[in-house]
């Protein structure tokens, strides 16, 4: 089938939509579901401007087609509420234009969740996932290690 | 978003996909087996790659498969790149999959994936290369073992109706001595100028590589001229130089004169890490 109507489960709450086979997930987060705290940057899975949070894990939403989503749990930014990491960035200057920062936080959230004791190793792999063309990488990472160190 | 159409199957058995897979071809769709599908979404969205119909094979058992056995380490085609780190099964394989693409994408990018991908480096079958390991295909006529030496000649040549389903390697190879070596052109992600992996079994060093020229290879010739003792260091790699195969890549990310270059200084740190007698 080309078209499919599927259940989405996005930031706790359920969605039936109707999408392409070919549609991504970060279409349908933006356009069919109104969520656009996903940014579309190189759409090529480079710049991770789009970066969610699937099962816990990191994923580029311009890399994933909606149809592989049906059955697990995504978070997107507006899913966030007052995380340690969403004030760390506030308290670091962590960002600049902000355009990549939803981006950042997504995968900064899940390094935080599954590494509560991440290295500058870690944090240097992970973060290489993600680009800012401000060059905010020094304040990012601050703002990592203030919410592990508090932890 | 893509600009073109497909049809989307995800099938939950081998069986079932294996059957429709036949069924797709009989009906002369274009069909791509898919398990991390992100060179079909990349390629796809600048039209260097299109299909009618895509085949999901990652929630198939058998492609997930992770384990040891009593003699090989089986590895299922559809794991992510990500889960093989984490389990650090086969360190040679972590290593080589932690330098591909960055993190996050590693999580959607799969074993299967990058072994068959079009974009030439598919760097994941080096450590596979260097340990003689089998290919596990499933087909219309069952499945097939096969070397990857039989299977592999610059690319996985699978045939029509063939589904890339796991990997075998033999335990005893697994805590080989090794050294994996990326060098780029700059920064720390990305695609390589060149990645050598060498491996010492016993005395004698086998060595695989990438981005040097449009497709990976492990050349024996190349293995006898780096386990010559007759031969100084400097000779054995002047003479490996002038037997690879060819053609030698010649693009943006490098020269073929600076791969030959960086390529001679990469020997000799292998040479010499991993104390090859010379």
């Amino acid at each position: 089938m080309k078209t499919h109507t599927i259940v989405l489960n996005v930031n706790r709450e359920i969605h039936m939509v109707t999408v392409r086979s070919a549609d991504t997930l970060l279409y349908v987060l933006r356009s069919k579901l109104g969520l656009t705290g996903a940014k579309p940057g190189c759409l090529n899975g480079d710049c991770g401007a789009c970066t969610v949070n699937v099962d816990g894990w990191p994923m580029k939403s311009c890399l994933m087609l909606a149809v592989e989503a049906v059955g697990k749990k995504i978070t997107t930014i507006e899913g966030l509420k007052d995380t340690p990491i969403q004030q760390a960035f506030v308290e670091n200057f962590a960002f600049q234009c902000g355009y990549c920062t939803p981006g950042f936080i997504m995968n900064c959230h899940s390094l935080i969740e599954q590494h509560p004791d991440a290295d500058d190793e870690k944090i240097r792999e992970w973060l290489e996932s993600n680009i800012c063309r401000c060059t905010g990488y020094e304040e990012i990472k601050n703002a990592i290690k203030s919410v592990l160190n508090k932890d | 978003m893509l600009s073109f159409d497909f049809d989307y199957y995800k099938p939950v058995t081998l069986k079932e996909a294996v059957q429709l897979l036949e069924t797709l071809e009989q009906q002369e769709k274009k069909t791509m087996v898919f398990s991390g599908g992100t060179e079909l979404i990349t390629l796809g969205r600048i039209d260097l790659s299109i299909t009618e119909a895509v085949i999901d094979i990652k929630d198939i058992q058998e492609c997930r498969v992770m384990g040891l056995n009593e003699k090989n380490l089986v590895l299922g085609s559809a794991l992510s790149l990500t889960k093989i780190e984490k389990a650090n099964l086969f360190p040679l394989l972590t290593k080589v999959s932690s330098e591909i693409a960055d993190h996050t994408a590693r999580g959607k990018i799969t074993l299967g994936g990058n072994i068959c991908a079009k974009i030439f480096y598919r760097e994941a079958v080096l450590p596979f290369l260097l340990t003689d390991s089998q290919v596990i295909i499933a087909g219309a006529k069952g499945i097939k073992v096969l070397s990857i030496h039989d299977i592999f000649h610059e690319e996985l040549q699978l045939e029509k109706g063939d589904i890339l389903l796991q990997l075998e390697t033999e335990k005893s190879f697994l805590g080989s001595p090794f050294l994996c070596i990326k060098r780029r052109q700059q920064w720390n992600s990305g695609y390589p100028l060149i990645t050598i992996c060498a491996l010492k079994v016993g005395n004698e060093i086998r060595v695989a590589i990438s981005g040097f020229c449009p497709f990976p290879f492990r050349s024996k010739v190349v293995e006898e001229i780096l386990n010559n003792d007759r031969l100084s260091l400097e000779e054995r790699i002047n003479t490996v130089i002038e037997v690879l195969p060819g053609p030698i890549l010649n693009d943006v990310e490098g020269s073929s004169k600076y791969r030959v270059f960086v390529l001679k200084n990469l020997l000799r740190e292998i040479m010499m890490s991993l104390k090859v007698e010379v």
